[in-house]
């Protein structure tokens, strides 16, 4: 054993955590040397296409496929009734409440479909291009139904049926009432007592999380073993449920997520394809592969978003909030997937925002429709609810003449008031909404942009500039388990890590969660430098395969730093630990007098003695100078489950130019500081912030799953739905206040929703507040030139056109009903 | 079946390939050049661009036999002797790249960009890569990538980066 020199203070390693290391996982994406799903070739591989109902809502009456089955290199032909017996149903985890109605999800359809791209059968060929030929060969018979399209119409008396075996089109209702619960007042009283309530309808429209990876599954059979790679955000989830689904033994069932090109939530799920790629595999014994064309993914993976929402917000004249009252439908779409209900229930506990509400009332009704099954997508809940309050508080500040930014200030929680329990009954940890506000104005520059707009106003400018806020918070790191049992939810939040000490010192962290771009490889590696004193580059971090890291609940709700990375920390607290003993033995010290600096133990007091952990570990692989009674490893693992979740927060600043005579907006400037707590890696937070804001002012301007009157997808290739490109979105102005969180040992909040979740209302509000003394107020998102300029000229928020009646907002405009909130007006009843 | 014959990252192929082949599925499937990825089908992604002859194109939108008797670059070949093209390296250090499934098609695009202009504008190099989707990240690094590596492309120093909007 080599007894190095104690490391002088001047020597000693910069600590990693808050460094901007370049990302390790770079180095095979940037050159190619990926591996992707697709990119898999196993000897003898068969391919898979998927035949697809055309029709939105029909009885099956015939499939045939002989035709199909004689098509040259077609091994086999499948279909629902082949599989009705072995398929089950895709898993819902989420029965929000007792008495929740599923319908059952089969993977390919028996009898009956329920919305265009639903499976009906199943090709397996020798090629691909083999297996998408004889699609076409595949001759089913469909009876068509009536399909239920609007979700205002689905639950109207007398409104045709989603799925006849049911009784209604609604799936559960669920409340959560503050003064039931014991956390608020009575709601119906604060409404009564009040001067002012303001009365709004709000659409979420329907978006696909729109992965640039399209999904695929890869299955290999060997002997009684199966082994699946899916492009998945969940690998541990997936082996368990298709476990659960199929009745393949969990133990004989490896998944493994290889590099996965993005999923915003869209891969958070069961899949019907991962499904049936498996059932084939087992059928055959053959290896499988299936990758679906964007079309299909479009079509059929599930999409986000989809609820209209009821909002009401009582207030005195002065502008102090006394109750918020929200109703909201949440369109399931034909079927539950894996957390289809749970995602508007994720929101019920954030629509009060930053603001000290002292009565709050959440009723959600989920809503079945013969579309695509709605389930997460990046915010998952949360963007929706920091919408309606966010909307709702600039409504009622123009109701009241107050500065939208007075009327948040006079409600927000202050920074002195953490942590603060909430209305809804989540305590909040910490931050400064006040810092962050003032952080954020001037990044924006926010008082010369007021005067330009006053100036635009008084010059009668045809293009208009109006500037919106978005002070928003947000529930992150899912979850405490605890919590999540107490919503019905049907698994922990928990995450697992280990870190295995290899005989020359390198380090191997194996970590549960699964990442899909977050750049968990080179957060992990920082976190175990500083812990372990080790040098970064000697960290490998291994993750995405059952095989390797048996335990794990993956990446999603902006979990991974916070679940998964404390659980890293402790692991690497238990090496330590264990590290100490070993060196107090070669060192011939107690465990007390030693100090753990720099990678190295030292005698305190006794320069030039130590021993470092790197050495510790081939000592603990020989093995031959070894404490008595103790095992001869110094690996560990930890599971953190949190007690509370994180709360990030930050203020977000939109500056919108709006020209009146076309109606196109454009983002002037947009300015964001957002407190996720402890940075671990600027870039990566800095990243994360900017792909949010992407998505949520994608949301705003641009995006839109649209169903025709037959319930056709007419957005099913991305040459109409519209993913904004670098010439769509504007340079974004960010910034960070840091007050750590309480509930980690790192500190961090969780970034990876930020953005997503803030920005929608604050681009909202800004093209609102640009045109809102020419009578506008309110325009259906995406605020496309044709809305906007309807709103101008033709009054109303905008919506109308040919498609209305068919999605979600129907062609409804929202009209004010400020100071009058009847069942039916806040059931949207001015349509 | 036809014959073609084609040079892909110095390399030279003869294979039969079916005439409806298109480029991006010869490579990736006959040629195992699976570092070029298809992310769409109605060639609004970028995601498989690769350069023809020197040109950038989306080789979904190119038939394999199209590129009989030319040369190919993917992003397989743009690295010279285990040195990193100025793109890749500037994509590294900008963090232009997440999840990274665009980034072959995003750095093939961004080299022909600056092959064409080399000292471009936010602006400019936001239009010019606006035939390549990604999802991750909102494209300001990419932009800043794209600036920094034109600036070491044509030997300017990367002192002025960022300043030019």
């Amino acid at each position: 054993m080599t007894v190095v020199e104690e490391p002088t203070t001047a020597d000693a390693p910069q600590k990693e955590i808050g460094k901007a290391r370049r990302r390790k996982e770079d180095a095979r994406l940037i050159t190619g040397r990926t591996t992707w799903t697709d990119n898999m070739v196993l000897p003898g591989m068969l391919h898979i296409a998927v035949v697809r109902s055309p029709v939105a809502h029909a009885k099956i009456t015939e499939v045939d496929v002989s035709a199909a089955q004689q098509a040259p290199n077609v091994i086999a032909v499948f279909t629902g009734q082949d599989f009705k017996e072995e398929q089950g149903s895709i898993p819902c985890a989420w029965p929000v409440t007792p008495d929740m109605v599923n319908p059952g999800h089969p993977s390919v359809a028996v009898d009956e479909v329920n919305h265009v791209g639903e499976a009906v059968a199943v090709i397996v060929a020798r090629s691909k291009t083999a297996a998408q030929d004889a699609v076409e060969l595949v001759d089913v018979d469909y009876d068509l139904l009536p399909p239920v399209l609007d979700m205002e119409q689905a639950v109207a008396q007398d409104a045709h049926l989603c799925h006849d075996h049911i009784e209604s089109n609604e799936s559960f209702n669920f409340v959560f009432d503050a003064g039931d619960a014991g956390t608020g007042a009575n709601t119906d009283q604060a409404f009564a007592d009040a001067d002012v309530v303001v009365s709004r309808r709000f659409v979420q429209q329907r978006l696909i999380p729109a992965f640039m990876e399209p999904r695929s599954v890869v299955v290999q059979p060997q002997g009684d073993n199966y082994t699946l790679w899916s492009s998945t955000q969940v690998p541990h989830i997936l082996r368990l449920m298709l476990a659960m689904v199929t009745g393949t033994p969990e133990h004989k069932l490896r998944v493994i997520a290889p590099d996965v090109g993005g999923g915003f939530g869209g891969k958070l799920q069961v899949t019907p394809e991962e499904v049936i790629t498996l059932l084939v595999a087992r059928r055959l014994g053959k290896p499988v592969k299936w990758t679906e064309t964007r079309s299909e993914s479009l079509m059929s993976a599930h999409h986000g978003r989809d609820q209209i929402q009821y909002i009401d917000i009582a207030a005195d004249r002065e502008g102090n909030i006394k109750g918020l009252r929200c109703r909201i439908l949440a369109d399931m779409g034909a079927y539950l997937r894996l957390v289809s209900p749970g995602v508007p229930i994720l929101g019920a506990f954030m629509y009060v925002g930053i603001y000290k509400f002292p009565a709050y009332r959440f009723e959600c009704r989920g809503i079945f429709t013969n579309k695509v099954p709605t389930d997460a997508y990046r915010g998952a809940g949360r963007p929706e609810a920091t919408f309606a309050v966010e909307r709702i508080m600039d409504e009622l500040a123009v109701e009241l003449g107050m500065d939208p930014l007075e009327l948040r200030r006079k409600n927000w929680i202050n920074a002195e008031e953490f942590p603060f329990t909430t209305a809804a009954g989540l305590e909040y940890d910490s931050g400064d909404y006040e810092a962050a506000t003032q952080q954020a104005l001037q990044l924006l520059g926010y008082d010369e942009l007021r005067e330009e707009q006053r100036q635009r106003r008084e010059s009668n400018d045809p293009v208009q500039l109006g500037i919106g806020f978005s002070t928003f918070t947000e529930m992150c790191g899912l979850a405490p388990s605890r919590v999540l049992g107490s919503l019905s939810y049907g698994a922990g939040g928990w995450e697992n890590a280990s870190i295995r000490m290899l005989p020359t010192g390198k380090v191997e962290v194996v970590t549960g969660s699964t990442p899909h771009g977050q750049g968990h490889e080179t957060a992990w590696s920082q976190l175990v430098a500083d812990q372990l004193g080790v040098p970064f580059e000697d960290v490998e971090v291994l993750h995405g395969d059952t095989s390797i890291s048996p335990r794990g609940l993956d990446t999603y709700g902006s979990r991974s730093l916070v679940v998964g990375g404390a659980a890293v920390m402790k692991a690497a607290e238990k090496v330590v630990a264990k590290a100490r003993r070993v060196a107090a033995h070669l060192l011939e010290a107690s465990e007390d007098d030693l100090e753990f600096a720099g990678g190295s133990f030292s005698v305190r007091g006794t320069p030039g003695t130590g021993v470092s952990i790197q050495e510790i570990a081939l000592a603990t692989f020989a093995a031959h100078n070894w404490p008595d009674g103790m095992e001869p490893s110094i690996d560990a693992e930890a599971t953190f489950d949190p007690v509370n979740f994180s709360y990030p927060h930050g203020t977000h600043i939109c500056a919108m130019e709006v020209d009146t005579e076309t109606g196109l907006v454009k983002i002037r400037k947009y300015a964001s500081v957002d407190d996720v707590g402890v940075i671990v890696n600027p870039l990566i937070v800095e990243g994360q912030v900017h792909g949010g804001l992407a998505q949520g002012i994608a949301q705003a301007l641009y995006e839109e799953a649209v169903y025709d009157a037959d319930g056709n997808l007419t957005t099913g290739t991305f040459v109409d739905y519209l993913v904004p490109s670098a010439a769509d979105l504007p340079h974004f102005d960010t910034g960070n206040t840091v007050h750590a969180a309480p509930g980690n040992p790192i500190g961090a909040k969780g970034v990876g929703e930020a953005g997503c979740i803030a920005s929608t209302p604050a681009v909202v509000n800004a093209a609102l507040d640009a045109v809102r003394h020419l009578g506008v107020s309110d325009i259906l998102m995406p605020l496309t030139p044709e809305r906007v300029w309807r709103a101008i000229h033709q009054g109303g928020d905008g919506g109308d056109r040919a498609t209305a009646g068919t999605i979600a907002w129907g062609g409804a405009s929202t009209e004010t009903t400020t100071g009058v909130s009847t069942d039916e007006s806040s059931l949207g009843g001015d349509r | 079946m036809t014959q073609i014959s084609v040079r892909v990252d110095g390399a030279s192929y003869s294979d039969d390939v079916e005439p409806r082949t298109l480029l991006v599925h010869y490579l990736r499937e006959q040629l195992g050049k699976v570092g070029t990825v298809v992310g769409c089908d109605t060639s609004n992604c970028g995601a498989c661009t690769v350069h023809l002859d020197g040109e950038a194109v989306k080789s979904c939108t190119v038939f394999a036999v199209q590129a009989d008797g030319s040369e190919v670059t993917t992003i397989e070949g743009i690295a010279s002797n285990g040195t990193l093209h100025p793109m890749q390296k500037a994509f590294h250090e900008m963090h232009g790249l997440q999840c990274g499934f665009c980034t072959p098609g995003m750095i093939m695009a961004s080299i022909d960009l600056v092959n064409d202009n080399p000292d471009p504008t936010e602006d400019e190099v936001r239009e010019g890569i606006e035939g390549n989707l990604c999802r991750c990240t909102g494209y300001q690094n990419i932009v800043r990538a794209v600036q920094q590596a034109a600036a070491e492309m044509s030997g300017r120093s990367s002192d002025t980066l960022g300043v030019r909007s």
